[in-house]
Parts: C-alpha cells; structure tokens; sequence
C-alpha cells in the first residue's frame, strides 16, 4: 500500500495557502478601515478602497482553482469539502473586505469632521471582529472544531454591541438634530461590523462541515 | 422457509448474507461479512485488487462451487432461501441469480439464438413465445432498436458495447431476480461505458443489481449502496452518497479519495 495523489496533495495545498493568504488581507482591510475611522485618517480609508480589487481577485484566483481541482481531479469526501469550503470562505472573507471599504467611505463622507463624542463601544466592537476574524482563520488553518465554536460564541457579545451603539445613537439624534448624519454614520459602522462578525461565524461553520462533514448553524 | 421469505420481503432486502466466512483452501478470502441488500436497486462493491469483492459476488450464485479447494461458512439467503442449502437446485438458482462478466461473452451463434438459448434450456419452444422473450430481452437492455432489423447476424458482428449489452439481454431473458456483474464496463469505451450505466439505471426498477467495480465514479454514479472491502472484510457499508461524501471510516475515506491502493 502506497500513497498516492501527492499532485493533487500539492494543489489542495496551494488553495489553503491562497485563502489563508487573502485572509491577512482582509484582516489589515478590517484593521486599517477601524484605524483610518478612530485616527480620522482619510489617506489610511483610501487604501482601503484601493486595494480592494486586489482582495476580489484573489477570490477570482481561488474559485478558479477550486473549480479546475473539481472538473480535472473528481474529488470526493473531505477533498471535496475542502474545495466546496473554499469557494464559501472566500465569498465571506471578500463580503468582509466590502464591508472594510464601507467602513472606509464612512471616514471619507466624515471628512475630518470631529466626532460628537471619543469612540467607545466601536473599537471595543471592532476588537471582537478583529479577534473573531483572527481566529476561524487560525481554526481553519488548524481545522480546529472546538475553537471555531468558542470563536463564534464571540457574536452574542457584538450583537449585544450593536443593539447598545444603535440605542445611543438614536438617542442622541432625539435630542440633537445637529448630529444626525455623523450618528447615522456610526449607525452604519456599528452595523457594518456587526455583519463582518457574522462573516466571521460562517467561516467557523465552514470550518465544522470541512472537519465533520455536518452544517451547525453557529449563527444562533 | 416460507416465513423467511416473508420476513425478507417485510424489511426489502432480498438478499442477507450472515458471519460469511470463504477460504480458498488456507487462505482467509471473506471474513465475517454481514450484509442485507436491498431489493430492486444497486449495490457496488468496490476495493482494490484481492479484497474479496468479486469472491463475494460469485458466492451469491455458488460460482465459486467450481473452484477447488473452495470452504463456504455462514448464511447467504436470496428471497428467504438459504442458497447453500444440499436441496438448493443450482440451475434455477442461477436462473434467478444472473451473472454478466467483464469481458463479453456471446455465444458464436446469432443475435436471436444467444438471447433464446437460456429460455430452450428451460424448455420453451414454442416460437412466438421465443420471439417475445427475445424482443423484450433486447429491448430491455437497450439493444432492440440497434439489432432489431437483423436478429440473424452473428453476435460476433457487434462492437463490444453492443455484446455486452446483448449478454445483459441474454441474462434478462430468464427472467432473473438479481443480475450480478462483475466489472461490466472495464472493457468498453467510455460511451458504451455510460448507456451500460444508464441501462443499469432502468433496470434496477425490475432487478436488484449487485456490480463489483474498480471504477469508483462508477459506483458513485450507478449505485444506491456501496460496500467497501479491504483484505476480505466489509470495512464500510452505506448509502453511495454518504459513502462518498461522509465516510464513516479512514481507510474508505483513503481509498475513495484516492490516497491509498
């Protein structure tokens, strides 16, 4: 009894490197648009946009390869789970970069404009995302079951998050017409970030099915 | 033995196979198998080479009675009969138990003769009843419309698709339960390779096919059940698209993907 298949080995390879890879992208994505809306930093949000066809070609690259593994390879069982999973994650990871550039374009409506009041519940919102995105990549990596539960366990707390950000803002533009757009604004990040950490949680779940082979809907 | 048969017709296996135990003079060939095969769908059996796949087709006609050396331990019951049983009359249970081979195998003899040879042996003779057998043989395994306007040809005249069919045709025209086949397609092109596949497809609405394949696309493309065998032992049996998707043991997940054989 031999091994076979060490080609195929190398390319199903290649496709975990490339989606790990755009996964550091969309992570300094993420990174760099949260930076760019505490530090008012307008040249820092229009990266983000610019290197966002980057990160869409880089799911272009992995659908592609994924699709070529299918038709050339037939795989089954976990090979082609792995594949199925990747064309899932990449789709999330390149909503999740969209959703960086939203948040970038908010910085550029912003325009410099003081904010109301010294962000709180944001950062400490987009740390979570930052730390759930951290870890279904590094449980994909390591297909780490246990982890991408704890991991998506984190979501209760942005959802807890943002329902709070929604509260305040709609509070304060009760009382100060003045501040309407810049709270609608916040409103929007608040909401952007909660759909990344959604995101985050489908990556988990693909994590599970790639693993078990059954779908958990971690999203609950 | 009837109410046997009534308790496989009740849960639609047709064939049980229990604690099934084959040695080929000292050699270990199927150990303790246990499987219950539906009836009127397709079961594939498939492994690598010397797994003991094939050994277990034969057993489920008693071709392997021909072989020297040959021990048989455990059940095998086709619709509540025990098949090794000393009042078991071979001949009808190879009527019932049709088997089609690798490489085709027609009589030299014509399109007509080789269908029309199994029903003469069962004693039809009359032709009208001979015709009928042969048309719908033909027809039931996807041949008539290509034969139809010269059934005195030579069998040999057909391309090898073609003969194989013609053999699941000659098989079909004793009317059998169970139609065993043993690596049909490995010697055809890929499209008579497929209107064999689309033929098994039709047929399992009126036989129970049970098809020992190396071709695990094959199996996954024809079969309702697969069984997974490894130096003689039923490793994984399971629904084909469980079997290929979610495999309930590494070493069917190392075969069917290909890491392993």
């Amino acid at each position: 009894m031999t091994y076979h298949r060490q080609q195929f080995d190398a390319s199903l390879k290649e496709l975990k490197d490339a989606l790990i890879l755009m996964g550091k992208h969309v992570q300094k994505a993420i990174a760099d648009s949260v930076e760019a809306l505490s530090s008012n930093n307008l040249e820092l949000a229009s990266e983000v946009i610019r290197k966002d066809p980057e990160i869409n070609a880089e799911e272009e690259k992995i659908i592609e390869l994924g699709t070529n593994l299918i038709a050339l390879q037939q795989p089954v069982a976990k090979d082609l789970r792995r594949i199925l999973v990747s064309f899932r994650m990449a789709s999330d990871l390149e909503r999740m970069a969209d959703l960086a550039v939203d948040i970038a374009k908010v910085v550029q409506r912003l325009n410099g404009e003081t904010l109301m009041k010294p962000l709180v519940d944001i950062p400490k919102m987009s740390e979570i995302v930052q730390q759930m995105t951290e870890e279904s990549l590094q449980s994909y990596k390591d297909e780490n079951v246990d982890q991408a539960y704890k991991m998506a366990k984190m979501d209760d707390e942005v959802d807890q998050l943002h329902g709070r950000i929604l509260q305040e803002m709609f509070a304060m533009m009760a009382q100060n017409p003045n501040l309407i757009n810049q709270a609608q604004m916040l409103c929007f990040v608040s909401r952007y970030l909660e759909r990344m950490a959604d995101h985050a949680t489908n990556i988990g779940e693909n994590v599970v099915y790639l693993a078990m082979g059954s779908r958990p809907d971690l999203n609950q | 033995m009837s109410e046997n048969k009534k308790d496989t017709k009740a849960d639609n296996n047709i064939v049980k196979i229990a604690d099934l135990n084959l040695y080929y003079t000292e050699f270990h060939a199927l150990k303790s198998v246990n499987m219950e095969i539906k009836e009127k769908s397709v079961t594939a059996f498939i492994g690598p080479s010397g797994c003991g796949k094939s050994t277990l087709l034969r057993t489920l006609n008693r071709m392997n009675d021909m072989i020297k050396g040959v021990r048989i331990k455990g059940l095998i019951e086709i619709d509540g009969t025990d098949i090794y049983d000393p009042n078991v009359n071979v001949e009808l249970l190879r009527k019932k138990v049709g088997m089609v081979f690798q490489q085709p195998n027609p009589f030299p003899k014509s399109i007509y003769d080789n269908i029309a040879y199994g029903p003469r042996i069962h004693g039809i003779t009359k032709k009208q009843e001979l015709d009928d057998i042969v048309e719908r043989s033909l027809k039931g395994a996807a041949l008539w419309n290509e034969v139809k306007g010269d059934l005195k040809k030579s069998a040999y005249g057909l391309s090898g698709g073609q003969q194989q069919r013609l053999c699941i045709a000659r098989a079909l025209a004793v009317n059998p339960e169970v139609l065993l086949m043993d690596e049909p397609t490995s010697a055809l092109d890929p499209i008579s390779t497929l209107k064999v596949e689309e033929l098994i497809q039709e047929l399992k609405n009126n036989y129970t096919i049970i098809i020992v394949t190396h071709n695990m696309q094959q199996a996954a493309r024809v079969s309702n059940d697969t069984a997974f065998f490894l130096n003689g032992e039923v490793v994984e049996f399971n629904e084909t698209v469980k079997l290929f998707s979610t495999p309930r043991d590494q070493r069917t997940e190392d075969y069917i993907s290909g890491r392993f054989g």
